[in-house]
């Protein structure tokens, strides 16, 4: 086994205080109805039992690597780094997994967890369609009968990815309530959680939610952090200046983030959703601008965009896969002990970025993770040009192209739709 | 009087007490207060007020939009304490808080239970706060004489509902299946086991609500349960055909009406 497939170490993170299992700080915990408080302490000692045993993780691995084709590489943007006259910019191509994301990285690891559950069926929230798409594969593969949830306006706004979980085997349910996002599809699936826990496991996207979660996503996302680590080191021959991740729950983020957290010289960016900008209900940046507020909601504390009456408010973003009201607990505490910098990319800053990495490097990140590209791009120039950059690529974007098209305004691209439909209406 | 001594009194009189619901500020204020007049008429025993949450996630389809509606008509945490302490002048009663841990731990635990006490409120049932997280909450309310209602599901272990059960107060709220609130639940005998384990758990006197929404299913737990609580059923009947439809559904449920009024 190489380096790279090595086993997370526990870190003093994941190390909870007596009397405090789950908790970061004053964030995390597990709250939840009394009704799946067997079902939860059931799947805690279920993932103690996997950490325990080295053969899970070798599976682990084994499986990433055969079905997903990790160790997904880092690519050194030439093009990029030149033109912006500053640091070197380096690329964790996550967008090469199966499925297009880091997501896989998650879901193969829980349905690992779900076979030992002696689970039959997954329910998975989604909110662009990536942890979606990835359940419905981890589902066909593994043989697990799964339902998705997603809010209508995210199934109305990436209907690829809904074509492909149901031809994939999966039902998508459109959820009516609330805002319609993913946020209301959480809520979707704990409902159907509290009723079905006999046989379904809730296999969360994002390192949020009630204990174990934020620790069970983080430790099947730090794959991406550790072969990042030895990979710059090996390409570079040292460690990255600054590592930036797109944040909306925060997986990718924590994986990538886990690779470094001990490295005091390498600064860590996580880089929201700042939509339209600062201001109630424009945006989804829960840390990066100052209107978010510490709450207990979806099972867990941290901070949420919400009212003085602890209701949340409506969030906004150009990627379905930020639009978040709350926060992965392990970042807010990481943030809040100054070891993570948080910052916020605009729809608009997102959609230069897009542009400029696409002509330039003919990469096609996931409007989600072009959030870290915008952060970097907008750094890069301030930096040495020996300093080191490291983004995490989370995702591919062709998703986007949709809602990509309708931001550059593609002429082109909207006649070929209108004839499309003329087609079908014939 | 604390609440446990007043259902005692009243069970001495009553085999099956009766808790109803209302959601705040659903369809509005004044048809909250006209559905509790309706209920005083049937002399139920408690109500449990609904603080409208935006994510309610222990809650079925119809409290979920009944939650969102009020929450869009401006309903605010203040409006709903405000109206408690109307009911609470008006109404023979009791009042229960009932609501997601969010909108307490957004006010701040000390003000609310001071404010919740100031308006006449006896309880609290927050469905999301589980007993290993409600620490300083309780002991701030047993301060004001406030009773934190803890759930009992039928998923909980023996060892478990003995927990529950030692840290009651008040009565247990025992949820009778798996599930959401509204939608039917079989009133069988794996229900009768479940109440059964739960009444070995705990000396304080048992409610049994989800799904509790006809005749037989108010027979059934004559004999076995101190409270059947009755949700969604109302609110539907309510929605159906307001003041008129409720008094037919509690008539229904309960029989004719016994109460005095306000």
């Amino acid at each position: 086994m190489s380096a790279r497939c090595r086993r997370p170490s526990p870190m003093s993170v994941f190390d909870f205080p007596p009397g405090r299992e789950g908790y970061y700080g004053a964030y995390g915990g597990c709250f939840l109805p009394e009704i799946l408080t067997s079902t939860i302490e059931e799947l805690r000692e279920c993932f103690r039992a996997c950490k325990a045993d080295p053969a899970f993780w070798r599976e682990y691995v084994e499986v990433m690597q055969s079905y997903s084709g990790r160790p997904t590489p880092v690519t050194y943007l030439d093009n990029l780094s030149r033109h912006l006259g500053g640091a070197r910019i380096y690329v964790k191509r996550e967008d090469l997994n199966h499925t297009g994301s880091h997501k896989i990285n998650n879901v193969m690891g829980q349905g690992l967890l779900c076979k030992r559950l002696g689970k039959t069926r997954v329910i998975a929230e989604t909110g662009a369609g990536q942890h979606g798409f990835a359940t419905a594969t981890m589902a066909a593969r593994f043989g697990l009968e799964c339902k998705i949830y997603m809010g209508a306006v995210d199934v109305a706004r990436q209907r690829p990815n809904v074509f492909w979980m149901e031809n994939l085997g999966a039902e998508v349910v459109a959820v009516e309530d609330g805002q319609r996002t993913l946020k209301d599809a959480i809520n979707e699936c704990l409902r159907d959680w509290v009723t079905n826990m006999a046989d379904t496991h809730y296999v969360l996207g994002t390192a949020c939610g009630p204990h174990p979660f934020p620790e069970m996503v983080s430790y099947f996302q730090s794959l991406i952090g550790s072969e990042s680590r030895e990979q710059i080191q090996r390409l570079c021959g040292r460690l990255p200046d600054r590592v930036y991740a797109c944040v909306g729950g925060g997986s990718n983020a924590i994986g990538i983030f886990q690779g470094f957290l001990d490295d005091e010289g390498v600064e860590l960016v996580g880089c929201e959703a700042g939509g339209l900008g600062p201001g109630p209900g424009g945006h989804a940046s829960r840390l990066a601008y100052r209107d978010a507020s510490l709450g207990v909601a979806q099972g867990y504390k941290t901070y949420f965009l919400q009212n003085e009456d602890g209701n949340m408010l409506e969030t906004h973003s150009i990627a379905a896969g930020l639009d978040y009201i709350g926060i992965n607990p392990i970042l807010a505490h990481l943030w809040e002990q100054g070891r993570v910098r948080f910052e916020a990319a605009t729809d608009d800053e997102v959609r230069e970025a897009l542009r400029l990495v696409m002509r330039s490097e003919g990469l096609i990140p996931a409007l989600e993770s072009t959030h870290a590209f915008a952060r970097a791009i907008a750094e890069a120039p301030t930096m040495a040009r020996d300093d080191i950059i490291l983004i995490n690529q989370s995702g591919r974007g062709d998703k986007d192209i949709f809602t990509v098209a309708d931001a550059i305004e593609d002429r082109a691209w909207k006649a070929f739709i209108r004839t499309k439909a003329e087609q079908y209406g014939a | 009087m604390a609440l446990e001594p007043f259902l005692r009194e009243r069970l001495a009189r009553k085999p099956l007490l009766v808790m109803t619901h209302v959601v705040c500020g659903h369809p509005s204020f004044e048809d909250n207060l006209r559905a509790l007049e309706v209920m005083a008429e049937f002399d139920v025993d408690m109500v449990e007020l609904q603080f409208p949450f935006s994510e309610p996630s222990a809650d079925g389809p119809r409290f979920v939009r009944a939650n969102q509606l009020a929450i869009e008509q401006g309903v605010h945490t203040r409006d709903c304490l405000a109206f408690l302490a109307r009911a609470a002048q008006r109404f023979p009663f009791k009042l229960l808080m009932m609501g997601y841990y969010n909108t307490v731990f957004k006010m701040g635990e000390a003000r609310f239970v001071e404010q919740l006490a100031a308006a006449g409120g006896s309880g609290m049932i927050i469905p999301d706060l589980p007993l290993d997280e409600a620490g300083e909450l309780r002991r701030l309310a047993a301060e004001r004489d406030i009773d934190p209602i803890l759930l009992m599901a039928p998923t909980n272990t023996d060892a478990r509902l003995a927990r529950l059960g030692e840290a009651a107060r008040g009565f247990v709220y025992a949820v009778a299946r798996k599930g959401v609130t509204g939608g039917k639940t079989a009133m069988d005998e794996a229900l009768d086991v479940f109440i059964a384990r739960c009444r070995r758990a705990t000396r304080v006197p048992i409610g049994v609500g989800f799904g509790v929404s006809s005749r037989a299913d108010m027979e059934f737990l004559r004999g076995r349960a101190d409270i059947a609580i009755i949700g969604t059923a109302a609110l539907a009947a309510w929605e159906a055909a307001g003041e008129a439809g409720l008094r037919d559904f509690l008539a229904e449920l309960l029989g004719a009406p016994q109460g005095q009024g306000a």
